[in-house]
């Protein structure tokens, strides 16, 4: 380790208890995830398991960008940024085993749910969808004049759609204050970027919208950080939105039930080489910012955590049948005191 | 009373929800410098001013999804699509989106959205201009779907969708714009879900919305005149949740019904009409029911095609002699 004196700065304006913190969130995402990994292949886990291993990176450091009252819309792959924004892992067990304490009481699936107070949407599955609802989100904060950002993630995918389209185009026009992150991870389940667009960088698509587009090495942690936090800081401004492409790569299949077939093993090594978790840690541990027992005990609090929860939640009960004929219209339709008011009071 | 156009009707019912409440605003194509494609807004945007009548691109699915996240944060829009026939461009957000996310955040997102515009064929306007897509949207649990036929209903039914919690799909008129009828110049809402009789009668249900009100009205008079018949009109005003109370009560006191709707045969209104009434009402009914709807094809062009496939007060006395067993 080298001395204090030889310590350099810490960049981004980070301070070494922000540094741990990133670590415990990209500790808690890939733990949480290997353990509903094994949950799955127990069968304690059903439905479609999504794993964001090798892109949690950038899902951890661009929520870390954000403040308090932000709102953020995640993508299957973003776990990571809603643990930032304050998720707990308890309930995203309850959410995976369709337990009755689910933040959804069992009518939605894996991080599909949302805390509009903590600051993520999460109930959007449809691919592009969410940047219009974004654009709607962060409209509000503008025309409210509240200093208030909204994120939005995307695929590579889904910047082929008309809705990702339609968004940008209405939120660049009317300057509302939300950044967009296409995470560059290579596929759209099995179709390659180079099938989904014929431009090198997808940052270029910012010019079609006349915002700034920027292209960041999305397994680099600090620098997704900094970039995140220079758009969040421009949008929040008032000088409207910014497209940040994050580069990445998935490195395991769709969801748990896809082969992965279409991916060579070579490619998939060389981006496990190149993974962010461990770039970090050596970043962080050769400069001396931090140390590695710090980091262990993380780790330890990290699993200790997640055997919590499980344990907290494993024996939690089912929702009943008939819990399934509720809500589909809010009942009294009309109410004297708006709910919104009381939300945000 | 004030005599007005179901335009201004509601064109009322915005302005003053939207001085009730700060948190209404209205967005879509040309509704605030153009004031609207069919004047509906007129002189909000003056009123409001442009963060409160907000024109968008020429892209429905944005601003529908525009619409969904700004009612999950507090706001309560109102976005209006140029017709409904555009609105397929964002059934989308209406259907994945708005209808569905109270349901799967377990009850904790309310989506307090109204979607409107006009609907149903005018005159000569092609296929894919003249199409009335309630039944599409009824479809959906989640959904409210409203269709008001008079300038009184208009206001007092949009008044309650922009009040209510629940997203409201909710379509106008186009031919009924122009239309004129009472209003009074007191505060007033009309519930949703509320059917009402327009015309009452002992010999003959006609059960019909929007557009049609006025066809079964005018088949009402003459069936009255030429046969005799009291015809009983009952307006639904909302399709979706459908006051099926009022159906069958009228169904038992006349034992005979007919169902006139602009839209398709093929899963239309008319169809969940019959399916409640043939088990709420069975033993009251002296014939089968029958329905008049929109012919079965894409809307013509040529106007003699046009009013070919369009319900007319013809096809309903035809269809009043046949429960009548006056003819066969």
């Amino acid at each position: 380790m080298a001395t204090a004196a030889q310590i350099p700065p810490i960049p981004a304006g980070l301070a070494r208890e922000d540094l741990l913190d990133l670590y415990y969130y990209l500790q808690l995402t890939r733990a949480l995830e290997t353990r509903l990994t094994n949950l799955y292949r127990q069968g304690r886990v059903i439905g479609g398991l999504y794993s964001s291993l090798g892109q949690e990176g950038e899902s951890v450091a661009s929520a870390f960008a954000l403040a308090d009252g932000d709102v953020l819309s995640p993508l299957i792959r973003n776990l990571g940024a809603m643990l930032v924004k304050g998720a707990k892992p308890v309930e995203v067990l309850r959410q995976y085993m369709a337990k009755r304490t689910s933040p959804t009481a069992g009518r939605e699936m894996n991080i599909h749910f949302n805390d509009l107070r903590l600051g993520y949407l999460g109930q959007i599955s449809h691919l592009g969808d969410m940047v219009p609802v974004m654009a709607g989100i962060a409209l509000t904060f503008k025309l409210r004049g509240e200093p208030r950002v909204g994120l939005v993630y995307v695929g590579d995918g889904a910047s082929s759609t008309g809705a990702f389209h339609e968004g940008m185009n209405f939120a660049a026009a009317q300057r509302v204050p939300l950044v967009v992150i296409v995470e560059h991870n290579g596929y759209a389940y099995s179709t390659p970027t180079t099938r989904q667009s014929a431009l090198a960088r997808l940052a270029d698509k910012a010019y079609a919208y006349g915002i700034p587009g920027v292209t960041v090495d999305g397994n680099d942690v600090v620098a997704v950080y900094e970039v995140t936090r220079t758009a969040v800081a421009r949008a929040r401004a008032g000088e409207g939105g910014t497209l940040i492409e994050a580069v990445t790569y998935r490195r395991r299949g769709h969801a748990q039930h896809d082969d992965q077939r279409y991916q060579s093993t070579d490619e998939i090594a060389r981006w496990e080489a190149n993974d962010p978790i461990d770039r970090y840690v050596a970043q962080v541990t050769r400069a001396g910012w931090v140390g590695s027992s710090e980091l262990e005990g993380i780790d330890r609090r990290v699993q200790a955590e997640i055997d919590r929860a499980l344990e907290e939640c494993e024996d939690d009960p089912l929702p009943s049948p008939e819990s399934a004929l509720t809500d589909v219209y809010v009942t009294p339709s009309v109410t004297e005191e708006l709910w919104f008011r009381r939300l945000n009071a | 009373m004030a005599t007005i156009t179901y335009r201004d009707a509601l064109n009322q019912a915005l302005r003053e929800e939207m001085q009730r409440d700060d948190t209404v605003f209205l967005m879509g194509e040309e509704v605030g410098v153009y004031q609207g494609a069919y004047k509906v807004s007129r002189g909000l945007l003056e009123e409001f001013g442009p963060s409160r009548v907000v024109d968008t691109p020429i892209a429905e699915l944005s601003f529908a999804g525009i619409g969904v996240g700004a009612a999950m944060v507090g706001l309560r829009p109102v976005i209006e699509f140029m017709t409904w026939n555009f609105a397929l461009l964002a059934i989308d957000q209406v259907v994945n989106s708005a209808a569905k996310m109270l349901y799967m955040s377990g009850g904790q997102t309310p989506m307090p959205v109204v979607f409107r515009g006009p609907g149903g064929a005018a005159l000569q306007l092609g296929a894919q201009h003249s199409q009335a897509l309630e039944a599409w949207f009824a479809h959906v649990p989640g959904l409210k779907v409203v269709a008001p036929a008079t300038p009184y209903d208009a206001k007092g039914l949009l008044k309650s969708a922009i009040r209510d919690n629940n997203p409201v799909v909710f379509l106008e008129g186009e031919m009924l714009y122009n239309t004129k009828g009472e209003v009074p110049e007191e505060e007033y809402a009309i519930p949703l879900g509320s059917a009402e009789v327009k015309r009452a009668g002992t010999d003959v249900t006609l059960v019909c919305h929007s557009k049609t009100v006025a066809v079964a009205l005018r088949a009402a008079d003459r069936l009255a005149d030429e046969h005799g018949i009291a015809a009983e009109v009952v307006d639904l005003r909302t399709i979706r949740p459908l006051d099926v109370d009022t159906l069958v009560t009228s169904v038992r006191k006349t034992n005979r019904c007919v169902v006139i709707e602009e839209g398709w045969y093929f899963c239309g209104v008319g169809a969940q009409v019959v399916d409640e009434l043939q088990r709420e009402a069975f033993d009251h009914l002296d014939a089968p029911i029958l329905r008049v709807t929109q012919a079965d094809v894409p809307m013509p062009y040529n106007k003699l095609l046009e009013r070919a496939a369009k319900p007319s007060p013809e096809q309903v006395l035809e269809a009043v002699r046949r429960v009548a067993y006056l003819e066969r």
